[in-house]
């Protein structure tokens, strides 16, 4: 009974003692205040492509035009993919535009003070504040996902290239990050795979689902040779979100739904 | 932390867990258990976290048998609560704690129960701020409500049943209390706000003696604020006070609430010093040590300080304060609240002065010898030698100016002792040549600092208040967030926290504007209350008198003179500058200064004392060695104003009293004093010994200063103005204040002002 109670009570205080084991999951890709980089300063110049100026206009004009702000979501994206899936802070308040008098900057744009776009910047997790990789794995953390092994996917992936979390491989091809859940449950676990090299034209943001430590690392390995890997589940043996091996449910014709006898009506 | 406690703690848990409830210490657990056996619910109350199946049980058990109705005696509102009805059909009836108040549509809960004279705790709520409801503090129990209310977000509806003291609402305060206390760092020992802080204030009402967080704490990264406001930011709880703050009063959008979730953290995002006049009243807002005084840190626990309430004299606003002192040293300034002028903010200059009564102060009397150094003496020595020139000099060539921090005592007698030896040349430092002094509406705020708030269309004549008087900014900055008020500005290039117009630098505009060419003018036009503000650097012009006159036509052409209002205004710059004019310091001849043979200086540092002959003989009176004390030959020392019983009029004309907080410093003596002694050794006795006496002489020149928190309101009278017919030049305006943290000669020898200048002026 004592020996019982001992035990026990050791096993607490080991409890109250052991450090979790990751200490502070941090969804965002930047701290949330700037830290000037070379690359990251508000003296970069920065300003909405050409074409890009176009859908600014296009963005504005969904709102009224006293509620500008509205607009600080959608062109914050905008910036985003423009700057190959990053959002440095001069595009958000740049200190000095590209063109004196050019009003293109995030804040300026929606004509707010700059610590208003920040926040809004800093809150939403998908804003990426530091430079990222040419392709930004972002594996999902959510629950199914993570009970089907998305730790050990994150672990695979770190390992393999290198880095830590957030951080960028030293050829610049990779970063990882970790998403929260992004609706593939049924295919858990999964990575997203977000390349906006290709500016806002042409940026992809595709789904490898169904993945495991060794798959991940052969996408990996495919997408630094400049192959395309294909997207959705990555189980052969199952189709889309179909369970493996075939349905084993469900298998004779849908009966029609129940409807009323309106001849007995 | 031991093993022993860990031990303890963990053993707590689990019995607690063991008998399916949190409690922790065994006497409480009984009487739990006895509470809920026990059909009287008063005694159900006990400290530790409570858990919820009994609570629901009490809950239904209160709704099975209603209470019979408590008959409340009445209570008085808390903090002077003033319950004021726009229009008498908007009244609604509430019961808070099952006592009837009647409150204007519109109130939230919070102020209902302020009303009722109950006190709901809070963090994020500030009655000049906009709502946030964000730190759930203030819940309340609102009957057919699911859920616990927060009051201070929550309008008030006819009839709602508001509970504040029941097991409901406590409990739900427990939590929040809970969960703050859950981040916040246990440095209550090492923290300067400790003593006066709201969460350790109320962690004693609804805080538990352990918590079950058994996490690592949070961290966040202090910011720099500049010299003014430390940082401690792992205590912050986020009740973004000082983000609204900065948003709605200073007008400076530079804090913002960043990140989300438990990473939430306050800051500028991009490193940025607070560049703004009223900053530091983010320390007294901030509910927690997050934000606290830099000059203070780690100066002086706040319990023992001595507190005086007194005025401030580092501009015409005299904003109220409270003068914090430890023995001889001020140790802090924090305002005071006066709806009327500064409502509950102060500048940062106001604020952090204080350092500056400590540097460079006078001490002892001296004179300059023959070799040019100066030589301590005793006060005999000093007046004598003093007296003595005065009395070998012409009348006329005698010459005294009084200077920006003097109170109306001193002037009177200055004024009294230099009559008495017949020279009526005295005259106020910043006033400018043949001042008026003749008609008070003339150079007063007449609409009043409060009355501004009524005003639509503002035009500001060659002032910045921003940096001339931030308190009177902080109003229009309030008129126009609010009404979206008109600014015109006709001035040099400044920096305003609100949006103007800028309409011209120069008297041209003025001149259009006048003759209703400029677009301007149709806002004129337009406006209900048009607020004309005229700086009295303008005072200092030589065609002031031109100047005048056209914004006298501007004022006809807006009709800002009338019965209901009187939207002519000047903004003067200095403490005495209103009682100076009241108590008629107007000097016979304009260049007294050139033929002066004995200059007596009260204070007077701002005098261009480079036309004075040389073989003047030169007394400064004052506190501090500063620029005059260069040129004297004999050197009185005087108190400063935290020092000395003293009146001061502010610029709309409401008469304040300074109180002494500290001592004199060294042998310094009140200035009124050392006047009053030199004009018996000069063989001119002024008749009064004391300040009764002197207050009774006021009382013949200008009673309305003997009426302290009084505002004298100034007659109209528009038809008495002589015409002018000076010429008025081009030349534009200047600023009349070039560096807002120093302008007299206290804040000239504060260290903190001037990191202030060097680090916050570069930026603007």
């Amino acid at each position: 009974m004592f020996a019982r109670l001992a035990t026990k009570r050791f096993l607490e205080i080991r409890q109250i003692f052991r450090q979790p084991s990751q200490p502070s999951r941090s969804f965002s890709t930047a701290l949330n205040y700037h830290i000037d980089s070379p690359d990251n300063s508000p003296d970069t110049p920065w300003e909405f492509s050409v074409a890009n100026k176009e859908r600014v206009k296009e963005i504005l004009s969904h709102y009224p035009s006293n509620y500008k702000q509205s607009a600080v979501i959608p062109l914050l994206d905008l910036a985003q993919q423009q700057h190959g899936g990053w959002l440095p802070v001069s595009a958000m308040n740049a200190k000095y535009p590209l063109q004196k008098n050019s009003s293109s900057r995030v804040a300026k744009v929606v004509k707010v003070a700059p610590i208003r776009v920040y926040e809004v910047a800093t809150f939403y997790s998908m804003f990426n504040r530091t430079k990222v990789g040419k392709y930004h794995l972002l594996v999902c953390g959510t629950t199914p996902c993570m009970i089907r092994g998305s730790r050990d996917i994150e672990e695979a992936l770190l390992k393999h290239l290198g880095v830590k979390r957030n951080e960028v491989t030293k050829d610049g091809l990779f970063s990882v990050g970790e998403m929260e859940c992004m609706g593939c449950c049924v295919n858990a676990p999964m990575i997203t795979v977000a390349d906006y090299s290709k500016g806002s034209e042409g940026y992809t943001y595709n789904y490898y689902e169904d993945i495991t430590p060794k798959r991940v690392v052969e996408i990996v390995e495919m997408l630094r040779r400049g192959e395309a890997p294909p997207v959705g589940t990555q189980n052969p043996k199952r189709i889309r979100s179909g369970p493996e091996g075939g349905n084993t449910t469900l298998l004779s014709e849908p009966k029609p739904p129940p409807c009323r006898d309106l001849d007995a009506c | 932390m031991g093993f022993g406690l860990l031990a303890l703690r963990a053993s707590r848990t689990s019995s607690a867990i063991n008998r399916s409830c949190f409690s922790t210490s065994p006497t409480l657990l009984i009487s739990r258990i006895f509470a809920s056996q026990s059909p009287n619910p008063s005694n159900r109350h006990s400290r530790g976290i409570v858990s919820t199946p009994e609570l629901l049980q009490n809950a239904e058990a209160t709704a099975e048998a209603p209470q019979p109705q408590e008959i409340h005696p009445p209570r008085t509102p808390l903090a002077g609560a003033r319950v004021h009805f726009p229009n008498p059909e908007d009244a609604i009836e509430v019961f808070v704690d099952g006592f009837p108040v009647t409150i204007p549509k519109g109130m939230t809960v919070l102020q209902a129960c302020e009303v009722a004279g109950v006190d709901i705790p809070r963090f994020c709520y500030h009655s000049r701020l906009s709502i946030a409801g964000n730190c759930r503090m203030c819940l309340v129990e609102v009957e057919k409500s699911p859920k616990p209310v927060a009051s201070c977000a929550m309008p008030a509806l006819p009839g709602m049943k508001i509970k504040t003291d029941t097991p409901v609402a406590k409990k739900a305060r427990e939590g929040v209390m809970e969960f703050l206390l859950m981040n916040h760092p246990l440095d209550c020992p090492i923290c300067d706000q400790g003593g006066e802080c709201d969460l350790q204030d109320q962690s004693m009402a609804f805080g538990s003696d352990r918590g079950r967080f058994t996490d690592v704490k949070r961290s966040v990264v202090d910011k720099n604020l500049g010299p003014l406001v430390k940082t401690v930011m792992t205590r912050c709880i986020q009740c973004t006070r000082c983000v609204r703050f900065a948003t709605e009063v200073a007008g400076v959008q530079d804090l913002g609430m960043l990140g989300r979730g438990s990473g939430e953290e306050i800051g500028t995002y991009v490193e940025k010093l607070m560049t703004s006049e009223l900053s530091g009243n983010v320390i007294d807002i901030c509910p927690v040590g997050a934000l606290t005084s830099k000059p203070f840190a780690f100066k002086a626990r706040n319990w023992e300080l001595k507190a005086t309430e007194t005025i401030d004299v580092t501009d015409a606003v005299g904003s109220n304060i409270r003068i914090d002192s430890r023995g001889p040293e001020v140790m802090r300034i924090i305002p005071r609240l006066n709806e009327d002028i500064n409502e509950e903010w102060i500048s940062d200059k106001t604020r952090f002065c204080y350092d500056g009564l400590k540097r460079q102060r006078l001490n002892d009397p001296m004179i300059r010898g023959p070799d040019g150094r100066f030589k301590s003496v005793s006060w005999r020595d000093a007046l004598a030698i003093v007296a003595e020139v005065a009395r070998q000099v012409q009348p006329e060539e005698i010459v005294g100016v009084a200077g920006r921090l003097s109170d109306a005592e001193s002037m009177m007698a200055l004024k009294d002792f230099l009559n008495r030896m017949g020279s009526n040349n005295v005259w106020f430092e910043g006033n400018g040549v043949r001042p008026n002094a003749d008609l008070r509406s003339g150079y007063l705020l007449n609409s009043s600092i409060s009355g501004l708030e009524k005003a639509d269309v503002f035009l500001l004549v060659g002032t910045q208040p921003r940096i001339e008087a931030p308190m009177v900014n902080a109003r229009i900055h309030k008129t126009v967030r609010a009404t979206h008020a008109k600014v015109g500005y006709i001035g040099p290039p400044t920096d305003f926290n609100y949006n103007y117009e800028n309409l011209g630098t120069g008297p041209q505009t003025l001149l259009e504007i006048a003759e209703g060419r400029h677009p301007f003018c149709s806002a004129l036009r337009n406006a209900k209350n048009l607020a004309i503000i005229v700086g009295a650097g303008l005072f200092e012009r030589k065609d002031k008198d031109a100047i005048l006159s056209v914004v006298d036509s501007i004022a006809k052409l807006g009709n800002v003179v009338r019965p209901d209002w009187n939207g002519l205004n000047f903004l003067l710059l200095h403490a005495a500058q209103a009682a100076s004019l009241d108590l008629g310091l107007v000097p016979e001849s304009d260049n007294s200064i050139e033929s002066a043979k004995f200059l007596y200086l009260m204070g007077a540092d701002d005098v261009e004392l480079e036309k004075l002959p040389s073989d003047a003989f030169v007394v400064y009176q004052g506190h501090h060695g500063d620029r005059s004390v260069y040129r004297a030959n004999v050197i009185l020392p005087a108190s400063a104003f935290s020092e000395k019983e003293g009146t001061y009029e502010n610029t709309e004309g409401c008469s304040q009293q300074t109180l002494p907080a500290v001592p004199t410093v060294g042998d310094a003596r009140d200035d009124w004093k050392i006047i009053r002694a030199l004009s018996e050794v000069a063989g001119v006795c002024l008749p009064y010994d004391n300040l009764a006496g002197i207050h009774s002489r006021i009382s013949v020149v200008a009673p309305n200063l003997l009426r302290v928190d009084d505002r004298e309101p100034t007659l109209i009278h528009t038809d008495l103005k002589p015409d002018c017919q000076q010429k008025m030049s081009t030349e534009p305006f200047c600023s009349a204040v070039d560096n807002f943290y120093m302008t007299d000669s206290i804040t000239r020898a504060s260290k903190i002002m001037a990191q202030c200048s060097a680090s916050l002026l570069l930026k603007k």
